[in-house]
């Protein structure tokens, strides 16, 4: 394998990543919904960390590797149409993630005080929190802008 | 000459391709779901069935999606008629035994979780059985990473 070889895995590794603990976010925020006590929020909190870890480490080595990838390979380049496009799609992307990560941490904060009132019976409160509906539009939003990283990178139109 | 075959991807195989891809993360989420969920359950009963049920309901139709398309792939690229001379090259050898051999243990951690669950819901342990599909998901995660770095670094 030559080293422009190893920086194309890097990258896809970065990809498979992004979009592997994209889905396990998915599967998380689905099981949040149905979540209306303190310990159960807290319990699905803790896999979320994992899938929040993943993903920044996913959104951090894709783009890194693949703007190396950009400059490094002689058939394309940084300010390619297509290339200009998975970037802007990426920021969307990273941006959405983010802001979502700070609305699924409001169900948290709040299950954390009710345990520590010791308050450990459903509450409707964190049941809606659960249920965010920003949260999860912003979710679907950096989802949709991932997989059209995907397609962009499959057909790579204008190259 | 099969690097060159490998390399060239006329545009009618993209789809496949792409459906190839949406499978291979699909059940790679579902096994970092399933083995998190297990690993970090603690006995809470919630998390050992999310971390079965992500299994059973996400990664295996991604799994069956990953192997269709793979093989749709493998036949537009003509791979079943490369010439008796030529070998197959290791980067789809390792897709293949990661895919089928990989798939083989996806169904076993299957039916171990799947009794486990059911013992979990009639009182009567299970947890050892989970915590063997954790194992097996683990080591499935680790395969698939292997096999993303092979069919995309191309080695051999």
């Amino acid at each position: 394998m030559s080293f422009e070889d190893w920086i194309f895995s890097l990258h896809l590794l970065g990809a498979a990543t992004l979009v592997g603990s994209l889905v396990m976010s998915w599967i998380v925020v689905v099981a949040l919904r149905t979540a209306d006590t303190p310990a159960a929020t807290l319990g699905l909190h803790r896999v979320a960390m994992v899938a929040t870890a993943a993903t920044v480490v996913g959104l951090v080595v894709a783009i890194a590797f693949g703007l190396w990838l950009a400059i490094l390979r002689i058939d394309f380049h940084p300010w390619d149409g297509w290339v200009i496009a998975a970037i802007i799609l990426w920021v969307i992307a990273t941006v959405a993630l983010l802001r979502s990560f700070v609305e699924y941490a409001k169900p948290v904060h709040k299950a954390k005080e009710l345990s520590a009132s010791a308050h450990t019976a459903p509450s409707a409160e964190l049941t809606a929190l659960n249920r965010t509906s920003t949260g999860l539009l912003l979710r679907a939003v950096a989802s949709a802008a991932v997989v059209l990283i995907v397609i962009d990178m499959i057909w790579k139109p204008g190259a | 000459m099969p690097d060159l075959l490998a390399a060239i991807r006329p545009d009618d195989q993209s789809f496949a391709l792409l459906l190839h891809l949406v499978g291979a993360t699909v059940v790679f989420g579902a096994l970092l779901a399933s083995a998190t969920s297990l690993l970090l359950a603690r006995g809470d009963t919630r998390l050992l069935r999310l971390g079965y049920f992500s299994l059973l309901l996400v990664g295996l139709p991604g799994l069956i999606l990953l192997r269709l398309a793979g093989e749709w792939l493998y036949r537009l690229q003509d791979w079943n008629n490369l010439p008796s001379q030529f070998d197959e090259p290791a980067w789809l050898s390792i897709g293949f035994v990661v895919a089928d051999w990989g798939g083989l243990l996806f169904l076993l951690a299957l039916a171990l979780g799947g009794i486990g669950v059911y013992r979990l819901r009639s009182g009567k342990g299970g947890t050892l059985l989970l915590k063997a599909t954790m194992i097996i998901s683990l080591v499935l995660i680790v395969a698939y990473v292997i096999a993303v770095w092979a069919m995309t670094g191309k080695p051999n």
